[in-house]
């Protein structure tokens, strides 16, 4: 452990002479956060639809005015045959195209079924299902509307449907809980993985092993004074999710930043590890955008993980992202503590601890 | 059993061969450096000065062979070595962004010096080395001369009894390479041991004893007189190209 305190002391007097660096580790999760706060909208709403009334009945247009008022459509446009309508979802101009046949309300006075044909642009699965669900659900809540008007009786089954923890079921809430852990990631190995290598290209890192300096000294003071750097990021985060977004702080925040400490560790310990492969700075930066792909799709930030198959899952679970997400969430927004946390905050303390050890392991005081 | 004794050897190689693949960089050396002396080494590109230089400071292991610097094996007692050598490289691994004064500070701190005493030393060699007016200054902000200075003093900021000099005096005006060699006689007669490399003859030629490499192996050791006298010639500098001329000669 000797000479960690004179790295701490130099570190923290290049830290604070570093504005650059200060300012854009402080800018980033800023932009993050606007930039995937607002851009990941997975709930797609108002597509552009065209209409095809062939029925031409006080009817018909109240369906089409329930399906308007369900948000899910924005009647662009009212078309007069099936080939209009498809020319205008083939070049773009609609997403979505609504059909009522000429015998819509002579089948629904017969006692129905009617007939009412939804045709969605699918080619975006992601942009097409809520539109999908949309109109069925505008066509129950229609069905039930004019059965109430006839006097039958409720049905008999209810579903009531209640959204825990994201009453809204907006993106937001799930997705800026998710920046802190990415952004994290990314900033935390960079940093140290460039700061190591940049120490080698000038020549001070040869310096600084002629020295009597410990291993561990050396490596720890080296990255310590970058988890003021991830802690600030949080607090950032934190607040202008809340100002922002709304994004809820239930849980414990002493508790969050305690299971973020691991998290840091482990990264920056990734980051030193990673120093010891690459040669240049410009090697470092590759290499730290390269490992945050898998972060990105396989931890579970965007992309629900029980969606994916068995061998992606299993990669997720080697990536000290997937747990701390767990915590992040569940501590933001469930508001649960350790009593469930605690195999996340186990498996995230032995990230910390083994790659630590690792990165001190394969650090040599050689130049070779 | 008898109680170890100072060596009176500052450096002594056995053998000491270092490969990279293919590439012999120092090839079967023997060389023994007295305590107090002030040693070049000279020889052209390549010839694996840096290499030796680096293996005596533990920043390399030998492929093969022995050393000991100051009485301690480089391989099994490197730390033991570390604590005692300072050691400055052409790159000078100076902190770009640390001012003079902290970047002594340092370096001295690194070596063990701390509190009351660190501050005298610190102090001691900004006055020594001209840079107490610059001690505020940024390192990176110094011309080339200036941070030659600075690294010789972070180099012997815990008083090394051995220094390693890596052509300290590669890309610095003459009035500090002059100013340099002072320092080094006066480093030298306090009994400092110094081994240096340099391409500059007329420093070449203020050293006590002279080694020369070429291709990885030693082809002349001698002082400045005894090496004129075996190869005929007027000064170290047509020794040096004469030596050049007959290795490659005789490979070719």
């Amino acid at each position: 452990m000797s000479g960690l305190w004179p790295m701490l002391w130099k570190e923290l007097i290049q830290l604070r002479r570093d504005r650059l660096t200060l300012g854009i580790m402080l800018g980033i999760p800023a932009i993050q956060l606007v930039l995937f706060g607002y851009a990941i909208q997975t709930e797609v709403r108002h597509l552009p639809t065209v209409v095809l009334d062939e029925s031409r009945t006080a009817e018909s247009r109240r369906l089409v005015d329930v399906l308007r008022t369900s948000g899910n459509f924005d009647v662009v446009e009212r078309v007069g045959s099936r080939a209009e309508m498809a020319a205008r979802i083939q070049s773009g101009r609609a997403n979505a195209g609504v059909v009522i046949p000429p015998d819509y309300l002579r089948r629904l006075k017969a006692g129905g079924p009617a007939r009412v044909q939804v045709v969605v642009d699918a080619a975006d699965p992601l942009a097409s299902s809520a539109a999908l669900s949309g109109a069925q659900l505008a066509g129950l809540a229609r069905d039930r509307a004019l059965a109430r008007e006839a006097g039958a009786p409720p049905p008999a089954i209810e579903v009531r449907l209640r959204p825990w923890y994201n009453p809204g079921l907006r993106s937001a809430v799930f997705i800026v809980p998710g920046i802190i852990g990415v952004l994290l990631s990314i900033t935390m190995v960079l940093i140290t993985s460039v700061a190591i290598v940049r120490e080698r290209e000038r020549g001070t890192l040869e310096q600084l092993i002629v020295t009597p300096i410990g291993k561990t000294g050396l490596l720890l003071g080296k990255i310590l004074p970058f988890l003021i750097i991830g802690y600030v990021q949080i607090t950032v985060i934190l607040i202008l999710g809340w100002v922002l977004f709304r994004v809820p702080m239930l849980g414990s925040l002493p508790l969050l930043y305690l299971l973020s400490l691991a998290f840091i560790v482990a990264s920056l310990a990734l980051g030193l590890l990673m120093s010891t492969l690459v040669r240049s700075q410009v090697q470092a930066m590759q290499l730290s955008f390269l490992f945050l792909l898998p972060n990105i799709l396989l931890s579970g930030f965007m992309f629900p993980r029980q969606a994916m198959p068995d061998f992606a899952q299993w990669i997720g679970l080697a990536l000290p992202l997937t747990y701390f997400l767990t915590v992040l969430r569940g501590v933001l927004l469930k508001g649960v503590g350790l009593e469930y946390l605690w195999p996340e905050a186990l498996a995230l303390s032995a990230f910390a601890v083994g790659l630590v050890v690792l990165s001190v392991l394969r650090f040599r005081k050689t130049i070779e | 059993m008898s109680l170890p004794i100072a060596p009176t050897e500052a450096v002594v190689t056995r053998g000491l061969r270092k490969t990279f693949g293919p590439i012999v960089a120092v090839d079967d050396l023997d060389l023994t450096i007295g305590r107090g002396e002030l040693f070049g080494l000279l020889g052209p590109n390549g010839s694996g000065k840096t290499t030796t230089i680096r293996m005596l400071c533990g920043l390399m292991e030998p492929t093969a062979g022995s050393a000991t610097v100051l009485g301690y094996d480089i391989v099994r007692e490197a730390e033991q070595v570390r604590r005692r050598i300072g050691y400055m490289s052409q790159r000078f691994g100076l902190y770009d962004d640390l001012t003079v004064r902290e970047n002594i500070r340092f370096y001295a701190t690194l070596y063990g010096l701390h509190g009351a005493g660190r501050r005298a030393r610190v102090d001691e060699l900004l006055g020594e080395l001209d840079l107490a007016e610059r001690a505020r200054q940024l390192a990176g902000t110094l011309s080339g001369g200036w941070k030659q200075r600075l690294a010789l003093a972070c180099a012997i900021a815990h008083r090394p009894g051995m220094l390693f000099l890596d052509e300290p005096t590669a890309g610095v005006d003459p009035a500090s390479r002059r100013l340099f060699w002072q320092r080094m006689h006066t480093l030298a007669a306090q009994g400092t041991t110094i081994l240096v490399t340099t391409h500059y003859m007329d420093e070449a030629e203020q050293c006590g004893r002279l080694a020369f490499l070429s291709r990885g192996r030693l082809i002349a050791l001698g002082t400045v007189s005894e090496i004129l006298a075996q190869f005929h010639q007027p000064s170290v500098e047509d020794v040096f190209i004469e030596l050049q001329r007959r290795d490659e000669g005789v490979l070719i």
